[in-house]
């Protein structure tokens, strides 16, 4: 019983796998979605650690570090999007938000 | 032998906290189930020898942004039956593609590339490595414009989150600094010229 890089992925793809049902299920409610989102991203950063670790380079986990400034920077202004919708339409519902008639 | 315990210890509360996530009909419940499983990952990083990304993700991550978005959810009043009226007509959906997913990538994973993923075990760094060291060497020589890259896009956030959510309100008295100092000294004095009275 020795743990070895495939279960680390397989433990990303079941991660991302449950974010993408996720994002299906709550397709209502946009916090969700960004919560769903920022799952996503995690087990993708888990991903480019394992192979960081089974290859020997650490220039993944400089990705990942990059990842993640980039994915606080994307929930920060996600999040003050998502105040100002509410500030102005006083909903979060996504099947509301058809102003623009796409 | 502690490293699997470890390992299927740690996976199976990430597995459980993302259903959580994904499943709760609270969003605050959702929070902080996606703070347990942000935990559960950074333990995880640390048995891949990962110790500065670890503490990383729990600082910035669980210390920042799931905080602020504790703060949003808490803030907003949110109608929470309006928003779930669509989760069972969704979920056989959503487990299908999710159930197709894994089964695609854990066919490729474990199955189609036997010999070249399975078989490696990460092997322990040598007693004095420091990963924190090793990352920081190639983070400021060999990738240093992409870390300023990085410094421009939080700054970007900063400004963009900042005037996305500053809201003038109409008739608040308050000072116009810019007009104060700009002032001249012909828009204050006005000479008048006194004539001098005839009669005495």
């Amino acid at each position: 019983m020795v743990i070895t890089i495939s279960h680390y992925l397989v433990l990303a793809a079941v991660l991302f796998s449950l974010s993408v049902a996720g994002i299906f299920i709550n397709r209502k409610n946009v916090i969700l979605l960004l919560m769903c989102i920022e799952l996503m991203l995690l087990a993708v950063n888990f991903n480019f650690i394992a192979f960081s670790r089974m290859l020997g380079d650490e220039v993944g986990q400089v990705f990942v570090f990059f990842i993640l400034t980039v994915a606080a920077a994307e929930a920060a202004i996600g999040l003050a999007i998502l105040v100002v919708l509410f500030r102005t339409r006083q909903s979060i519902n996504v099947d509301e938000l058809d102003a623009l008639k796409g | 032998m502690i490293t699997s315990l470890l390992f299927y210890a740690l996976s199976s509360i990430l597995v459980l906290a993302a259903l959580g996530v994904i499943a709760t009909r609270n969003p605050v419940h959702s929070a902080l189930f996606l703070v347990l499983s942000f935990v559960q990952s950074a333990m995880l990083w640390l048995l891949l020898e990962a110790e500065f990304l670890a503490v990383v993700l729990v600082l910035v991550y669980v210390g920042a942004v799931m905080v602020l978005f504790l703060f949003v959810v808490m803030m907003l009043d949110i109608n929470e039956e309006a928003l779930k009226e669509g989760f069972t007509r969704y979920l056989p959906i959503g487990v299908l593609v999710a159930l197709v997913l894994v089964l695609e990538i854990v066919y490729v994973v474990w199955y189609s590339s036997q010999n070249l993923l399975t078989g490696i075990v990460p092997e322990p760094y040598p007693p004095g490595y420091s990963n924190t060291q090793a990352l920081g060497n190639i983070l400021y020589t060999e990738h240093v414009y992409a870390f300023e890259l990085a410094a421009v896009i939080l700054l970007l956030a900063i400004v963009a989150a900042i005037t996305l959510t500053m809201r003038r309100r109409p008739g608040l008295k308050v000072q116009n600094v810019a007009q104060q100092v700009s002032v001249k000294r012909e828009d204050r004095v006005r000479l008048v010229k006194v004539e001098p009275s005839q009669d005495s």
